[in-house]
């Protein structure tokens, strides 16, 4: 198969128009109209709760982070604020996008703002891009959320477990944002009636973070942006490492999400801060179902999912290797069981694909 | 334009809706929680996906996919990444019987 080819404007996009691939229904597990409106149903309790513990925790160990610096005593206390800032925000920016979080629309809306600035996103073209990497989750040229494109760039992936390459293409894209709105590219997902408040919220963040570079330089001192900026790199590691786990060697161009997304079972700090988007399969089959009641949705339907991963290093274990495959044989992905109780995978749902379902590629 | 008969009362349940098929179009029919019914066309703006699988919150129709939102009594959109207005259809009740005037 020719080389993927991740642009909105490349042949693979416009394949997958043609093809039908776009258009297509995905598949979804079974649940009956009363559970699921039970697992719909939004309150505002559990996120209130969690997001007075979030910026609790951050407003006391970044007060003792301060408090201690510059000594070396602090750094603990850095490490752990930067991945509530780094990681936290991504799942907050995420559950709030959907809308899902909270029953009450501005909480969302409040949560959702804040967090997409720590996380260096631009909140209006983000909702975008968000709602096309559901629609056309890890179809090419079409999902602009595709974190590993193949093949794989390893030293890529491993710089981002410290921000350095989303940082790097972020401040661009922002001040190019604040001067005259959303790029080419990002024009493709976002309709035209926001292009204003992407350059207005472009503008907000790159003032708050020129404020906090002239405070830094005004004090002689790096501790404005230890509390401000920084902490998406030094505290991005939590969300990289979870965010690869989401689709990292599986499917893509395929339209069963049982294919192309992975669950894993992980320790209730990482779901803390990951918000239960370890439950990925169900997020995306079910995506208007809250956080809170992934975990309640599983159960339901698991037995027409693949088995979930056991943890986080037995998940790691089975998706670098095939990461690694990739980088020799763009082609490869991991091909899961289901266990005999789920539905079977319709391969006439993906036999147009080019090179998908082979299983030369599968195994 | 013709009523036409779509369901009985008791086939929606209080805050929640049903896919109404009529006349090679699709709709959705809507329960609300003051007892009122609503109908819709069945799809949703944005992406084309059925609103039957959403959430009836109060008088708010989330759709399924990308979880945005219409206010079901006039189709207004109320939330993103819906930015056009859904279709509605006046509904009257009848003797126990849903009825929908379709244009």
């Amino acid at each position: 198969m020719a080389k993927r080819n991740y642009s909105p404007f490349g042949p693979d996009a416009k394949r997958a128009v043609e093809s039908g691939l776009t258009a297509a229904e995905w598949y979804h597990s079974e649940v009956p109209r009363k559970v699921m409106k039970e697992l719909m149903a939004r309150s505002d309790g559990p996120a209130i709760r969690d997001t007075v513990i979030l910026y609790g925790s951050m407003i006391l160990l970044a007060g003792i982070g301060i408090a201690l610096w510059p000594s070396w005593w602090s750094a603990p206390f850095w490490l752990a604020y930067g991945v509530l800032y780094g990681s936290a925000s991504d799942s907050r920016w995420h559950e709030c996008g959907h809308g899902t979080a909270f029953r009450t629309p501005w909480m969302n809306t409040l949560v959702y703002e804040i967090a997409s600035f720590m996380i260096m996103r631009n909140s209006a073209t983000w909702r975008w891009s968000h709602a096309r990497h559901h629609s056309e989750t890890y179809i090419v040229g079409r999902d602009p959320e595709i974190a590993v494109m193949r093949p794989p760039e390893l030293a890529k992936l491993f710089l981002n477990f410290f921000g350095i390459l989303d940082v790097i293409r972020f401040f661009p894209t922002l001040i190019r944002n604040a001067l005259s709105g959303p790029t080419a590219a990002e024009k493709t997902f976002v309709p035209q009636s926001e292009w204003g408040k992407v350059q207005r919220v472009a503008i907000i963040h790159l003032s708050i973070y020129a404020a906090t570079l002239g405070l830094a330089l005004w004090l002689g001192s790096i501790l404005p942006l230890m509390v401000i900026g920084l902490p998406r790199m030094y505290g991005a590691w939590h969300h990289v490492m979870t965010g690869l786990l989401q689709h990292g060697g599986l499917a893509d161009n395929v339209v069963d999400h049982r294919l192309n997304s992975r669950t894993v079972y992980m320790n209730p700090i990482s779901r803390f801060i990951y918000w239960n988007m370890n439950y990925h399969v169900e997020h995306h089959m079910f995506p208007m179902v809250p956080y809170h009641a992934l975990p309640r949705l599983h159960e339901v339907i698991k037995d027409d999912l693949p088995p979930p991963n056991r943890s986080i290093a037995e998940a790691f274990a089975e998706m670098w290797p095939a990461i690694r495959r990739q980088v020799v044989n763009e082609d490869y992905f991991i091909k899961r069981d289901l266990p005999p109780t789920a539905r079977p995978y319709r391969e006439d749902f993906h036999q147009y694909v080019p090179g998908m379902m082979r299983p030369a590629a599968a195994e | 334009m013709p009523w036409i008969d779509a369901c009985a009362t008791e086939d929606i349940d209080a805050e929640d809706l049903i896919r109404w098929d009529h006349g090679g179009q699709t709709f959705a029919i809507y329960h609300s929680p003051e007892g009122e019914f609503f109908a819709t066309a069945g799809l949703c703006t944005h992406e084309q996906v059925h609103l039957c699988d959403g959430l009836v919150m109060g008088h708010l129709i989330e759709c399924p996919k990308h979880n945005g939102q219409f206010d079901y009594r006039t189709g207004e959109a109320k939330r993103a990444p819906v930015c056009v207005n859904l279709r509605t259809f006046p509904v009257r009740v009848e003797g126990g019987r849903v009825l929908v005037e379709v244009a």
